[in-house]
């Protein structure tokens, strides 16, 4: 197809890690709605691989220079496009000149701090990504992407307490609740107790909801979505004073991310146990708390 | 609109049935298919059925059997790693993923099983988090469900005594507390079903509830099972820990149904062993609770127990169960105040029972239950309620039954103040049980102490008590009862004369109160009593000289007159007079005269003033001349006097015939056919003529009256007195009065105007046989008879 062939670029280009064959790789939601493998990284590693360009066939490319960056981009939905970048590290791969076959530069960003990790949110999105950005003057630039996402790991918290709290209603009803932990790690376990002291309605039921509060933007301009990500039946029935209901709750299912908290100045992902009765007037009657979530290094 | 709701439901469980059928399709292919995933979630999507609160408990247990069934599939499933390739550490965690408590819990206890199977983890370990995670489900219906289902699937894993899950710090301890959880938990839902729905459907929740209650008596049996439970742990832990559930849940229908679980499901002995604890329980249930059910039960079983195995007596003895039964009885009779009094009187029936059963050398027990009915009846009227009455009845025979020898029954002090608490027509029930008991078992009563007793007891029939109406008895029951009392009369007695002496006073003292409807009845064995005695007495008298209160006939024959002249007193004369002779003839064969005579005179008396009816006067002469005949201690003066009078009375009867009959008869009062009798053949000849004269008086009168002459039987019968003197030798009868006699009878019976009479003819031609016979015998007598043709 000629047509097509007319508008290709005029070089191939393509980012190779240096471990990318024994690096974690981990899929990725892009834009389109697609899902790719991505090599994943941390911070404080090193960036490091090659760059190969391969001109089409029988063509010379004439650039004015050639260049990788390391971009750390926000990106806010409601300004699609608009990325932010909070990190930029560049790495200028070539003087001007002009390439007539394939050529290869190897690149290294050593220790890159890069202390947000990747995330796709419902109205925010944090990406790490390699662009390489061959300059040409009036013909444009040639610009090619390499996403890769970052985890960042956190050693388990020293003080790590429980939640433990008494609510009511007046003369309606009485519950403690306690939560073993107030941080968790992705594949951590809820464990906890719901003790009734006093119990005036009917109760249909109780769940425990894994809430999750994106908040973008600052000031006015501040934006909250909150999703319910796990709704998790704890008890079935009414129980009468004195009952002590257990809670096991697996996060392992559910698609959590840790805790972020004021990203940058642009966004916050926080997580709540909201706990849930529902009596049988369908009223419901709830206590949200908010717990930590954090990454913990996989031990395996 | 209720039949709305019965076809709703009926919909609603075809829906239920469909869904998990729809989803078992699925979750087989997914078994099939080795795919984990989708069978856990057609599994959840299938229990998710029993998530439903509009069956009714037998509808849910309808829906839950048909889940359990894929259940024991799907269990299949899990136990095979090779197939799903999951652990199955992992797999307890995966199913706990699920967002629904109830499936989640079902698979969780499915995976559980297979956990312990594998013995990858304590069974005590899984067993703990089982039964804890399971209080998930509060909705008594489905958590009954869900516990009994892990009842159901932990049984045959419970770290027991010789079990493959004991060891490693799994004890048979673990086991029991497991259970025992569950059972508790259960307990809890199954009682709180109660406060659920509106108060109008109450009849319909306590019926529901009652289908449901074996499933929490299940656990009851699982522990009774369970090897481990010796009686050492029954005593320290099961049963404490039981009965403080039983007691807590302070439910009417729980406590019921569960105390008599743990008495039907655990072993006798301990029960036996453990009684304290488990009577201690009883006086704190709610005070509706049927405890005297459920005490009977207690005792009937270990009643059984002692019978079925004599050699666990002494242990009986040895944990005094009957002063504990005693005690835990009155105490929950104390602590139910509300208690029907049938209710108590129906432990005590139970109790005693038990005593009988158990120990049934030890009277005093007996007593002491009777001695606590009393109590309980006491300060109370007669007993109006026929319930309780029958109860009394039940405690009253149950001893009789046991001894069957009512002289048990009379040292009991309290029998007697029981049987007071009784109305008038039970009491006299209790009377011929009595009574019947003692001729079934054919007693004796040998002392005037228990006669005493005895009649204290069956005084309803003695005497009449205060405030019977007399229209209420029934004819033949009366006779029925006083014929019983009349034959209970004669089983009292003693070889030596002196008791039964006393014996004859005591029942003479009784009697004597009964009133002129009884007395008929009674007196006649108390007098043939007495007679026996003086019988037996003069077999031996002389022996009793020398004693202080020597039994003497003239003794009782003083006694006798002065009885029988109680009858007299009572339109009774016919009876009164046959007594008199028996009497009479009595002290003819002591030999005593002065008394025979007065005898006499008595019946003479009597026939004179009281026996007035002709029929009555002719039974009466006859008897007066039958015994008088027999007498043989009159002296000549004595005896003129009374045979002049016998046979002056027998010419005034009324009719002629029984004139003429009396008459002849008296003939025999002058030929006694002994060795020593008199025989005045004169006198013999003058009795037989004047009959023959009334004879022929009512031969006349009959010709003239009715024509006809009557039948020639008197005639007959007098030449059959003839040939009886003949034959005795009596001189002044002759073959030729007999011949002149035959030929008045000829000739009568060629007369026209006569009425034939076959029976009559026969008589006579029987007759005229026998004297051709005595002619043809020939001999002495052949000779005599001779001249007669």
């Amino acid at each position: 197809n000629y047509i097509i062939g007319a508008f290709k670029p005029a070089c191939n280009i393509s980012i190779t890690f240096s471990d990318g064959k024994t690096r974690k790789q981990v899929p990725l939601k892009k834009e389109n709605g697609q899902t790719a493998m991505v090599p994943l990284f941390q911070s404080q590693e090193n960036i490091a691989g090659k760059i190969s360009i391969e001109p089409v066939q029988g063509k010379k490319v004439e650039h004015n220079g050639i260049k990788i960056e390391l971009l750390g981009q926000i990106e806010m939905y409601f300004d699609r496009g608009n990325f932010y970048d909070f990190t930029s590290l560049v790495r200028e791969l070539d003087v001007p000149g002009e390439i007539y076959e394939r050529k290869t530069y190897p690149f290294e960003f050593s220790t890159v701090e890069m202390p947000y990790e990747t995330y796709n949110g419902v109205n925010v999105r944090l990406r790490y990504v390699l662009k390489v950005t061959i300059s040409r003057g009036y013909a444009g630039s040639i610009v090619e992407y390499q996403d890769f996402m970052v985890r960042n790991y956190t050693p388990p918290p020293s003080i790590n307490t429980s939640i433990k709290m008494e609510v009511g209603i007046e003369d309606c009803l009485h519950i403690e609740f306690e939560y073993n932990k107030s941080k968790y790690h992705l594949k951590d376990v809820i464990i906890g107790k719901i003790y009734f002291l006093l119990v005036r309605i009917k109760i249909k039921n109780m769940d425990l909801e894994i809430r999750r509060r994106e908040s973008t933007g600052s000031g006015a301009n501040t934006h909250v979505e909150t999703e319910t990500l796990a709704k998790f039946e704890l008890m079935d029935g009414a129980p009468v004073r004195g009952e002590s209901i257990p809670i096991r709750l697996f996060l392992s299912p559910y698609e959590l991310t840790p805790t972020h908290r004021n990203i940058n100045n642009k966004f916050s992902v926080k997580y709540y146990l909201n706990l849930v009765l529902v009596d049988e007037e369908d009223r419901r009657y709830f206590k949200q708390q908010e717990v930590t979530i954090y990454r913990l290094a996989d031990t395996s | 609109m209720i039949s709305d709701a019965i076809e709703d439901e009926e919909k609603w469980l075809a829906e239920g049935i469909a869904g998990i059928q729809h989803n078992a399709f699925y979750m087989h292919r997914a078994l099939d298919s080795n795919n984990l995933r989708e069978a856990l979630k057609y599994s959840a999507q299938l229990l998710s059925e029993l998530r439903t609160s509009r069956l009714s408990p037998h509808k849910y247990y309808d829906l839950y059997m048909r889940a359990f069934d894929e259940l024991r599939r799907l269990e299949m499933f899990f136990k095979d790693e090779d197939k799903h390739g999951c652990s199955v550490v992992d797999l307890y965690e995966l199913v706990q993923h699920a967002g629904n408590i109830l499936p989640r819990l079902y698979l969780l206890c499915t995976v559980g099983s297979v956990y312990i199977k594998s013995k990858e983890a304590p069974a005590k370990d899984v067993l703990k988090d089982l039964v804890e995670m399971c209080r998930g489900v509060q909705h008594p219906l489905r958590g009954l469900f869900l516990r009994s289902y892990l009842a159901q699937v932990s049984r045959d894993k419970l770290p027991d005594i010789g079990s493959e899950y004991e060891g490693d710090g799994d004890t048979v301890n673990d086991a029991v507390e497991f259970v025992l959880q569950n059972f508790a938990e259960m307990n809890k839902l199954w009682v709180r079903m109660q406060h659920q729905g509106p108060i109008m459907v109450k009849d319909k929740l306590e019926k529901e509830r009652n289908e449901l209650r074996d499933l929490v008596g299940k656990n009851l049996h699982v522990l009774s099972q369970i090897e481990g439970v010796d009686l050492e742990m029954y005593k320290d832990t099961v049963l404490p820990r039981v009965l403080e559930q039983v007691v807590n849940c302070k439910d009417e229908l729980a406590q019921y149904y569960l105390m008599d679980c743990i008495i039907q499901v655990f072993p006798d002995e301990y029960h036996l062993q453990t009684l304290e604890i488990l009577l201690g329980a009883c006086p704190q249930l709610q005070p509706t609770v049927d405890v005297k059910t459920v005490l009977s039960q207690l005792m009937e079983r270990l009643s059984n127990y002692a019978a079925s195995s004599p050699e666990v007596l002494p242990e009986f003895l040895h944990v005094e169960a009957f002063t504990k039964l005693s005690s835990a009885i009155g105490k929950v009779i104390a602590a139910q105040v509300d208690m029907p009094i049938v209710g108590a009187i129906t432990l005590y029936v139970s109790l005693l029972t038990f005593t009988l059963r158990v120990h049934p050398d030890r009277l005093d027990y007996v007593d002491q239950v009777l001695g606590a009915c009393v109590k309980k009846l006491s300060g109370k009227a007669k007993l109006e309620d026929s319930k309780a009455t029958k109860q009394v009845v039940a405690l009253l025979s149950a001893p009789l039954e046991k001894y069957s020898d009512i002289v048990t029954a009379l040292t009991l002090s309290n029998y007697p103040r029981v049987m007071d608490h009784l109305d008038n027509g039970t009491n006299k029930i209790m009377a011929m049980v009595i009574i019947q008991s003692i001729m079934k078992n054919n007693t004796r009563v040998s002392t005037a102490e228990k006669v005493e007793v005895l009649f204290e007891l069956i005084k309803g029939l003695i005497k009449d008590l205060d405030g019977t109406p007399m229209h209420e008895l029934d004819e033949e029951d009366f006779k029925e009862e006083q014929n019983s009392v009349a034959r209970l009369i004669h089983m009292l007695y003693n070889d030596d004369p002196e008791e039964m002496l006393k014996i004859i006073c005591t029942v003479r003292k009784h009697i004597m109160t009964g009133g002129s409807t009884r007395l008929p009845f009674t007196v006649p064995p108390l007098v043939f009593s007495a007679l026996q005695l003086v019988r037996r007495l003069q077999g031996q008298d002389g022996d009793v000289a020398g004693e202080e209160d020597p039994a003497t006939p003239k003794k009782i024959f003083q006694l006798l007159n002065q009885t029988i002249e109680s009858l007299s007193s009572v339109p009774s004369p016919e009876l009164a007079l046959r007594l008199y002779l028996q009497c009479a003839e009595a002290a003819n064969d002591c030999d005593v005269e002065p008394v025979a005579y007065e005898f006499f005179t008595q019946a003479f008396v009597l026939y004179e003033e009281e026996v007035a009816d002709s029929k009555a006067q002719v039974t009466a002469i006859h008897l007066i001349i039958g015994t008088l005949q027999k007498m043989n201690v009159f002296g000549v003066e004595n005896r003129d006097t009374l045979t002049h009078k016998a046979t002056g009375y027998s010419a005034k009867l009324l009719k002629k015939p029984d004139q003429c009959r009396a008459v002849y008869a008296c003939s025999h009062l002058f030929w006694v056919d002994d060795q020593d009798g008199i025989k005045d053949g004169e006198r013999v000849l003058l009795c037989l003529k004047r009959s023959l004269r009334i004879a022929n008086a009512a031969q006349q009168m009959a010709n003239v009256t009715r024509g006809s002459s009557g039948p020639v039987t008197l005639f007959v019968e007098i030449l059959n007195k003839y040939l009886y003197f003949f034959e005795k030798g009596n001189p002044q009868v002759t073959s030729a009065a007999i011949q002149g006699l035959v030929e008045l009878i000829r000739t009568e019976m060629q007369n026209d105007t006569r009425t034939t009479d076959p029976a009559s003819d026969a008589f006579f031609a029987s007759t005229l046989r026998y004297i051709e016979f005595q002619k043809q015998k020939g001999g002495a007598m052949g000779e005599k008879y001779d001249p007669i043709k």
